[in-house]
């Protein structure tokens, strides 16, 4: 690791204060995405600023009946959380579907939304990457990119986002409420990360010197009908091939509301709303649900080695969404795909 | 990105109280708690594995909740009660953990045990865990590469009170 200044920030003005003072600063609050990449040299701050205890680990009602979960919420606290269990129970499946234990207990909600892209070319810095090095090249797009982008791409960049926690929060529409020195600010969580265009350096919106304050749950919270499926190499402990996270309302067998995200196939959780759309007023069937996959695939552009995610991920959607219509939703810990 | 020469700063004096013992610490900010019991408490039961995350060999207890010691910065836990392998046993009377690996040979090599025993200590404290599945899948961020899955398993049952 390079050397670096550390400071404790007193509170959020002082977090913010702190990071205008000082461009080549970062907020670390778990740090276990942010101190692997100072270990891999690719993450150099010249000062990290620690905002892990600030008050914003509360989970709150709010007015409208949502809520609202502060930044520095751990995972496995949001994972459990009677609320998140009970109302939001797809949140809670995709938060426990990442990570181990450790690093869930470690890791913010904030920092979930704020992790780096896995792609083994940006973590080796011998290596060409514009995410990394801009204007430098794309080594994934003619290298091993089996595990890369199929939505979304760029001839920039084929990197996806990691995170299962977004995938559940797009689904269910959530939103980032931010601080900055121009004051809050807030945005949906699909609107919060980036398509890599010719700019795969910036992942998100988050402007200079803000921060991630809380993310917010509107009130309709699927808890009936949804389920999150993550396909990967293995059944524990790694990154998604294709994940998907579905949440129905039905009415009788009729989708009367249909959310649909994708993970691990671009670089933000993906959404179709043509695909939504129609999907509502059908029958929750699987040639309806095939219908929506063929909408959410839409544009779907493959690379040497991962061209079989486009099935991959046609047939999660399907067994996913099916999952949520009979109301049983994947188990993280029994394995078993039904 | 360009070449930023960075002033190297004074050590920050911490506090941690390791295995119930307070224990003052100058340390550069960059000192990874593992680092920290390892090198300058002389505390090798914690093991660097991987260092980066993956493997799980590094795990203690931080207030109680397990953690990858090697992604944590020492001085992000001053004032934090740590607990790793060397304080679990109290009064020579091994902690049902230890007692329950050696009883199931939940080992081949050793490497990875610390870091299980304190996992699985903090696996029973939370309380989430109710069967093999759920115990392997809240396991899961500990690697044993000798294989010793299936014991590390039934010792954790065997503490769990679950023949």
């Amino acid at each position: 690791m390079n050397n670096f200044q550390y400071s404790r920030a007193a509170d959020v003005a002082d977090a913010i204060r702190l990071l205008t003072a000082d461009p080549g600063a970062k907020l670390i609050a778990g740090g276990t995405n942010l101190i692997d990449l100072m270990k891999e040299n690719v993450e150099r701050p010249s000062r990290l600023i620690d905002i892990s205890r600030l008050p914003l680990r509360n989970v709150e009602e709010t007015d409208d009946g949502g809520l609202r979960i502060g930044a520095l919420v751990p995972n496995s606290d949001l994972a459990y959380h009677p609320l998140i269990e009970q109302r939001y129970p797809l949140l809670a499946s995709a938060v426990l579907a990442g990570a181990s234990a450790q690093l869930r207990n470690m890791a913010s909600v904030g920092g979930n939304l704020m992790q780096r892209t896995r792609c083994g070319y940006f973590y080796d810095t011998a290596t060409p990457c514009n995410k990394r090095s801009p204007g430098s090249g794309c080594s994934a797009i003619h290298g091993l990119n089996r595990n890369h982008a199929i939505l979304g791409t760029s001839a920039s960049c084929i990197a996806t986002n990691p995170s299962d926690m977004s995938v559940a929060l797009a689904a269910l529409g959530a939103l980032v409420h931010m601080a900055g020195p121009s004051g809050a600010r807030t945005t949906a969580l699909t609107d919060f990360h980036r398509l890599p265009g010719d700019t795969p350096h910036i992942d998100t919106n988050l402007g200079a010197g803000e921060m991630i304050t809380a993310v917010e749950l509107p009130p309709h919270g699927f808890s009936h009908n949804y389920s999150y499926l993550k396909v990967r190499d293995r059944l524990s402990y790694a990154f998604a091939l294709v994940s998907v996270a579905a949440a129905l309302e039905l009415d009788g067998n009729t989708i009367s509301e249909a959310r649909v995200a994708l993970g691990g196939v671009a670089h933000k959780p993906w959404r179709s709303l043509e695909a939504e759309s129609a999907l509502r007023g059908q029958p929750a069937t699987a040639d309806q649900f095939s219908r929506a996959a063929d909408l959410l695939l839409q544009g779907a552009s493959t690379s040497s080695h991962n061209g079989f995610k486009i099935e991959l991920a046609r047939r999660t959607i399907v067994r996913t969404l099916t999952q949520a219509a009979s109301a049983t939703p994947q188990s993280q810990a029994h394995k078993k795909i039904a | 990105m360009a070449d930023v020469t960075h002033q190297i700063p004074e050590p920050i004096p911490i506090d941690l109280v390791v295995n119930g013992v307070r224990r003052t610490l100058d340390l550069v900010p960059w000192t990874t708690l593992l680092d920290a019991l390892r090198d300058h408490l002389q505390l090798t039961g914690t093991k660097k594995g991987c260092d980066h995350g993956q493997c799980g060999a590094c795990t203690v207890l931080v207030n109680g909740r397990r953690v990858n010691s090697c992604l944590t910065l020492a001085v992000m836990k001053d004032g934090a009660e740590i607990t790793t392998v060397e304080g679990l046993a109290s009064d020579g009377t091994l902690h049902p953990l230890q007692q329950a690996f050696i009883d199931h040979d939940a080992f081949q090599c050793g490497y990875c045990t610390p870091g299980q025993i304190c996992s699985a200590a903090g696996l029973l404290a939370e309380g989430h865990a109710k069967d093999a599945d759920q115990i392997r899948e809240l396991m899961s961020g500990n690697l044993c590469r000798c294989g010793a899955y299936p014991n590390i398993v039934a010792a954790i049952q065997q503490a769990m009170g679950r023949p």
